[in-house]
């Protein structure tokens, strides 16, 4: 009895171990094709998008670029992070704090054409609630402004 | 003064703790003074509490000078969303938490008889030495009571999103089950300090377990329908961090109180739920971790402050890492647990756990795994539905099949389960998934799946009943099944949501009829409307579904305090699902709608609001039982006597 008992706990203590290390397995499968990237312009410009795959893209609306379609709920514009652009397109409604010259993420892919479908765009609503990578780029430009200035 | 006031009792309630940790400490060696150790944690319940109550009342009088009500209050504001208010902020969040862990030490220095005064002695040294440090937090780190020179003429108002009655509800909720949980991981350490591992622990601990899971599972479901209608999105779970933050905990708990039943009532799987237990809170601790620092991007973080994320995070690696640490050291001299067969009711509650376990690692490491690549490589990324959607949407499926048999097994043993009792349900899976095929011919298969399973468990989760009488059944059985059903009922809500939503987005010029599902929708313009602190444009639209008619008027909100808009959604519940409503912006003279039409999509709260109340029932039970056997024992002593 007494050596069985020891063997009770040591199976358990297995499935346990199993059981982490298949989560774990299980979570790295599943992250290798759903996880999206966060890109910048630039990034693209550069390459660094895969066509096809989930990606988030983040940068300033392009001032003037905000285009309405005829079907009244598709929008183009154009997303900046000063050197690079990359052309959007959504169908849904825009967050009500999309503008002109403000910090948008777009989720979405990148299309063969070199636009950016998007599922989803999150625009900045205000200081408390900002993307912490858009917080970054934003400061970013804004250093870069005055460094060019 | 008020705020003087508060502040001074949060600091005595701090040197209470410090003293409560003393005590437990010292033990023995104090004689009968180390009894105080009772009434101390009572006392630091009752000061915290009352500065919750100061922090209230600023809140409620909009005492400009206290900066914490300039930054995130306005005296514009209705009542309820200045009382709510106190905590919809970093501070107020975090006195809210400190005041259920040092009520719920209190609690239970007042009403755990069971455990032996040792025992209790260790545990509330335990909820001392957390709350010293959560303390130190908010008095370091995250004063509420901070005072404001000059004071500003007016608040800068309150996040919008957060303007709703649901914000007085949610967090309260959802922290009691949170924090609550502190109650079992002092209980886990006390536990293993005194190396007294057994049934008694666990029967102290089942109804702390189960009333944090109760609350913690009504925090999420009511949250879940609150972002549904406020965000306008109709979308019930995003996968946001902050929502991961308390799934977590709840997975955790889950697989905690089903273990515990196991050691109250078999004196098995001891060490498994010790450790459950410390990793329940540990999450608790993780999730206030990740909303508090800023780190993860969410509507719940309320401000980054790196100096803050790595306080919490020192208390987190000091309490997690002391917990597991003493588990190392302490667990091989706790005594092995009752055997059981692999084939058995036990042996069917590990698997339980261990699927739990699964799912809580896969979101644990979903949610984290973008700080760690950030760390590492610098990428910045985001995990989102696709993943944890694909991840745990089988695994929950899995765990649903479980539930058939699991409750018909025998403890200990059951050599030749009697499978006959489970066609039923087999059958009714079989049956829905076979004709889903012709009803639904493009689905996906795990909404098809879901929908098979959900059919079988609907049946399953009753049979623990059958050959029952049912007015002798206990009330503890009767919380099984309905958890269970509750189970089967969400799944189908999920299932129904994720496959047969239909949805149309268009932009509308005024007497336009636009189709979505069974409805058809005729809209008849906007008009300007105002409320107490926004103003908003109303949509106006006529819902038809045979001779039924229905009006429906969404808005799109703007809020000058601080300035924002949001969009309210209209939404009609019928018998059989939802039609949700949008407002969106003008194009010219037409209007963008989006409309959905959402079969039996309540089923997910409704489902969610059974497995709580099942909890409930179960709690009652318990309780009532454990009263009943206490007033049965005074009366035996008295006849004795």
């Amino acid at each position: 009895m007494r050596a069985r008992s020891k063997h009770q706990r040591l199976v358990l203590v297995l499935l346990a171990m199993a059981a982490l290390i298949g989560a774990v397995l299980l979570a790295m499968w599943g992250l290798a094709d759903r996880a999206a990237y966060f890109r910048t312009p630039q990034d693209v410009a550069a390459g660094r998008a895969e066509v096809g795959v989930p990606l988030r893209l983040g940068g300033m609306v392009q001032q003037g670029s905000i285009r309405k379609e005829a079907d009244g709920v598709t929008v183009a514009f154009v997303v900046t992070d000063g050197p690079a652009t990359v052309p959007v397109r959504f169908t849904g409604i825009v967050p009500d704090l999309f503008k002109e010259n403000s910090g948008v993420v777009a989720e979405g892919r990148l299309g063969a054409d070199g636009t950016f479908v998007a599922d989803n765009i999150l625009a900045k609503h205000d200081e408390r609630y900002m993307p912490p990578q858009l917080g970054n780029q934003a400061a970013e430009m804004a250093t870069r402004e005055t460094v060019e200035r | 003064m008020i705020a003087e006031a508060g502040l001074a009792a949060l600091w005595l309630a701090a040197a209470l703790a410090v003293l409560q940790l003393g005590v437990a400490i010292a033990g023995d060696r104090l004689g009968d003074l180390r009894r105080i150790v009772v009434p101390v944690a009572v006392a630091q319940g009752l000061l915290t509490l009352f500065a919750f109550a100061m922090l209230i009342w600023l809140f409620l009088i909009t005492d400009l000078s206290v900066q914490l009500v300039a930054a995130n209050s306005h005296s514009d504001k209705p009542w309820i969303y200045r009382f709510s208010g106190t905590w919809g902020n970093h501070e107020g969040s975090m006195l809210l938490w400190v005041t259920v862990l040092a009520a719920a030490g209190a609690a239970l220095a007042i009403f755990e008889r069971r455990l032996p005064a040792k025992a209790m002695q260790a545990t509330l040294g335990a909820q001392a030495a957390l709350a010293i440090g959560f303390f130190g937090f908010l008095l370091i780190a995250s004063n509420p009571f901070a005072r404001l020179n000059p004071a500003p003429l007016q608040g800068q108002g309150l996040n919008p999103l957060l303007q709703d009655p649901g914000l007085a509800f949610h967090p309260p909720t959802l922290y009691l089950g949170y924090v609550g949980l502190s109650v079992a991981f002092s209980l886990a350490v006390g536990a293993l300090i005194t190396r007294d591992v057994g049934p008694a622990l666990a029967r102290a601990m089942r109804p702390w377990v189960l009333g944090a899971w109760v609350l913690l599972t009504i925090g999420i479901v009511a949250g879940s329908y609150w972002a549904y209608y406020e965000l306008g999105w109709g979308g019930w779970w995003f996968w946001d961090p902050v929502e991961n933050a308390s799934l977590m905990p709840w997975l955790a708990a889950t697989a905690l109180l089903h273990s515990v039943n196991v050691l109250a009532a078999r004196g098995g799987l001891r060490a498994w739920t010790i450790m459950l237990a410390v990793v329940a809170f540990s999450m608790s601790m993780i999730g206030t971790f990740l909303v508090r620092s800023g780190i993860l991007t969410s509507v719940h973080s309320f401000a980054v402050d790196p100096e803050r994320g790595s306080f919490i995070l020192m208390l987190l690696l000091v309490y997690i890492g002391g917990a597991l640490g003493l588990f190392a050291m302490r667990i091989g001299s706790v005594r092995e647990g009752a055997q059981f067969d692999p084939v058995s009711r036990e042996g069917a509650l590990v698997a339980n756990n261990l699927i739990l376990t699964v799912i809580l690692g896969t979101v644990f490491v979903g949610t984290l795994y973008p700080l760690f690549v950030e760390a590492v490589s610098g990428e910045k990324m985001s995990v989102g539905p696709p993943y944890f959607n694909a991840v745990t949407g089988p695994l929950t499926l899995i765990l649903a099949l479980l539930l058939f048999i699991g409750p018909l097994l025998r403890w200990r043993r059951d050599s030749r389960p009697n499978l006959r009792r489970i066609a039923a349900p087999v059958m009714a899976t079989v049956l829905t998934f076979a004709l889903s095929f012709a009803v639904w011919p493009a689905m996906s298969a795990l909404a098809r799946l879901g929908f098979a399973v959900a059919a079988g468990l609907a049946i399953a989760s009753f049979l623990p009943l059958a050959g029952r009488n049912l007015r002798r059944t206990p009330l503890t059985i009767w919380g099984m099944v309905i958890s269970h059903l509750g189970i089967a009922v969400a799944i189908a809500g999920a299932a129904s949501d994720a496959a047969l939503t239909k949805e149309t987005l268009v932009a509308a010029a005024p007497g336009e009829v636009h189709r979505v599902g069974p409805w058809q929708i005729r809209f008849n313009g906007v008009d300007p409307v105002a409320g107490p602190n926004w103003t908003a444009v109303e949509g106006h639209l006529v819902a038809t579904r045979g001779d039924r008619a229905v009006r429906l008027d969404p808005q799109s909100r703007f809020f000058s305090d601080p300035p924002t808009e949001t969009n309210e959604a209209a939404i009609l519940t019928t018998w059989d699902g939802q039609l949700y409503t949008v407002i969106g912006h003008q194009e010219g003279n037409r209007w963008q709608l989006r409309l959905w039409w959402k079969p039996i999509v309540t089923f997910i709260w409704l489902g969610g609001g059974l497995i709580a109340l099942g909890g409930l029932l179960a709690l009652i039970g318990r309780l009532f039982r454990e009263g009943r056997r206490r007033r049965g024992a005074t009366e035996a002593q008295e006849a004795f006597a």
